[in-house]
């Protein structure tokens, strides 16, 4: 217990004394997770979109494959970005792996999926809500996806943050394909695994300390979003 | 294109037109002409088929057999021409004024004609003072009257109104009719479905009565009050047709210049 306690104060000196190493690492995790949720909010917005709105043949397999992507284990993502971006896998060539952008594909990949599957949800209830105006006014397909990203911005938002959520959290994939290199590749959740192993748990519990903060804040904003948008827009 | 600068798209005409949804014939071998001018008000028991109708008329559906003919439209697309209110008001997630400037803007209209056409729509509505409000917290008599503004901004030839006042209180409902009225006499064709015969009383020029996805009559709103020459349609004014029976609806449904 005692253990803990100074552990738990020296994670607090460290976060409150704004310790280098840790807002290096910090500063790495949020880089990596906020580029990676962007990507994948690029994709996967208008690919949730587009499965709502068209009607193709297959797209109830693409429907059920999506959502079932959402649990991607994220071990296996790594290890398959691994091997695409080892030097015998067919993107060796950019010599990615062990690097930030490494990190970036997994996460992208594994965020694209709760983004696309949580948009189609969205945009599927608005557009059973709005199908006649919209056919009515003459909208047609992409005017169609615009409005409907646009009207749906607060429940997509929650989507997005959803995927930052997983993202942050995230371990397996960018321990495989970062390689949790000191300066270079070590996040937060590669850093707490690494400094539980070692016995520092100052560093680790000061890391964890952050890291559920970020939960909380992002956890706080989609609650804020969403009451917002219930109050101002019914 | 403004109605104003484009021949009118009318007459509309039904050529045998049936619509089937899960095996049941829901609109039965519909022929019929609307002519320029009049409020045609279209009223029937439920399960009339009048919602499917006006979806039929506004092309939001395609009739299973028959043809739909615009005879004013030669050689082109008569849809951006019309504009149709739905029984419940749909509201996109923003401003009342963006409301109708996307209506505007989907019609390409050029964006520096789109800001007096929202205020003179608001005007005419009565929603200046709530521009700014977000659509979706207005009541639903404000509602419908934005949703009319919506449609009337696009200046349709022919405006379809699916039992526009059907969830509205008496107030609302007066304030609805002034503005069909006010639309109508700008010029706006209106074809309009109601099952209030009083509505039906006060709106209609000429009225077409629906029976089980059958036209019964088609005649002008005098006579049909007076007169009913469809015998279902007596009861219907009369109160009197509740339920269905069966084999009423084997009864003669007339068809252009056959009955009138």
């Amino acid at each position: 217990m005692n253990d803990f306690s100074s552990a738990l104060l020296a994670a607090l000196a460290l976060v409150l004394q704004l310790d280098s190493d840790l807002a290096e690492i910090v500063f790495l995790s949020l880089k990596v997770s906020l580029v990676a949720v962007s990507g994948a909010a690029l994709i996967g917005m208008p690919l949730g979109a587009a499965l709502a709105l068209f009607r193709f043949p297959g797209r109830a397999s693409i429907v059920v494959f999506i959502n079932a992507l959402m649990g991607l284990p994220p071990v296996v993502v790594g290890l398959a970005v691994y091997l695409a971006l080892s030097r015998a896998g067919p993107l060796g060539v950019f010599g990615l792996l062990f690097t930030p952008t490494a990190m970036i594909i997994a996460q992208l990949i594994l965020v694209t999926p709760i983004i696309a599957a949580l948009t189609r949800q969205v945009i599927d209830d608005l557009w059973r809500e709005y199908e006649e105006q919209f056919c009515s006014l003459g909208a047609g397909p992409g005017q169609r996806i615009m409005a409907l990203l646009w009207d749906g911005r607060f429940s997509l938002m929650t989507a997005i943050l959803a995927g930052f959520g997983r993202a942050s959290a995230e371990v397996g994939a960018v321990m495989i394909v970062g390689g949790n290199i000191d300066h270079v590749t070590r996040v937060m959740t590669t850093a707490i695994a690494l400094e539980v192993s070692k016995g520092d748990l100052a560093l680790a519990l000061g890391l964890g300390i952050i890291l559920i903060t970020l939960s909380l804040v992002v956890n706080g904003a989609s609650f804020l979003i969403s009451e917002t948008a219930r109050r101002n827009h019914g | 294109m403004d109605r104003n600068e484009a021949k009118s798209i009318l007459p509309l005409e039904f050529r045998q037109v049936s619509f089937e949804a899960g095996g049941k014939r829901l609109i039965k071998d519909l022929s019929f002409r609307l002519e320029v001018g009049a409020r045609t008000i279209v009223i029937g028991p439920n399960g009339a088929g009048k919602s499917l109708f006006l979806r039929l008329c506004h092309s939001l559906i395609a009739p299973s057999s028959g043809k739909i003919i615009w005879h004013g439209a030669h050689g082109y697309d008569p849809a951006p021409f019309q504009a149709m209110v739905f029984q419940r008001p749909v509201m996109l997630r923003r401003s009342v004024a963006a409301n109708i400037g996307y209506a505007l803007s989907l019609r390409k209209v050029p964006r520096r004609e789109r800001p007096e056409r929202i205020e003179e729509a608001l005007r005419m509505t009565g929603l200046n003072r709530l521009a700014n409000y977000s659509a979706r917290v207005l009541s639903f008599g404000e509602q419908q009257k934005l949703a009319l503004a919506r449609a009337w901004v696009l200046r349709p030839q022919v405006l379809f109104l699916d039992e526009p006042t059907a969830s509205l209180d008496p107030a609302a409902t007066h304030d609805v009719e002034e503005l069909i009225n006010t639309i109508h006499q700008a010029g706006t064709r209106i074809v309009m479905t109601t099952h209030d015969l009083e509505q039906a009383r006060r709106l209609a020029d000429e009225l077409l009565f629906l029976h089980r996805g059958r036209l019964l009559e088609k005649s002008a709103a005098t006579a049909f009050f007076t007169k009913p020459e469809n015998d279902l349609a007596q009861k219907f004014i009369a109160g009197d047709l509740l339920w269905w029976k069966r084999g009423e609806d084997n009864r003669k449904q007339i068809s252009e210049g056959t009955t009138k």
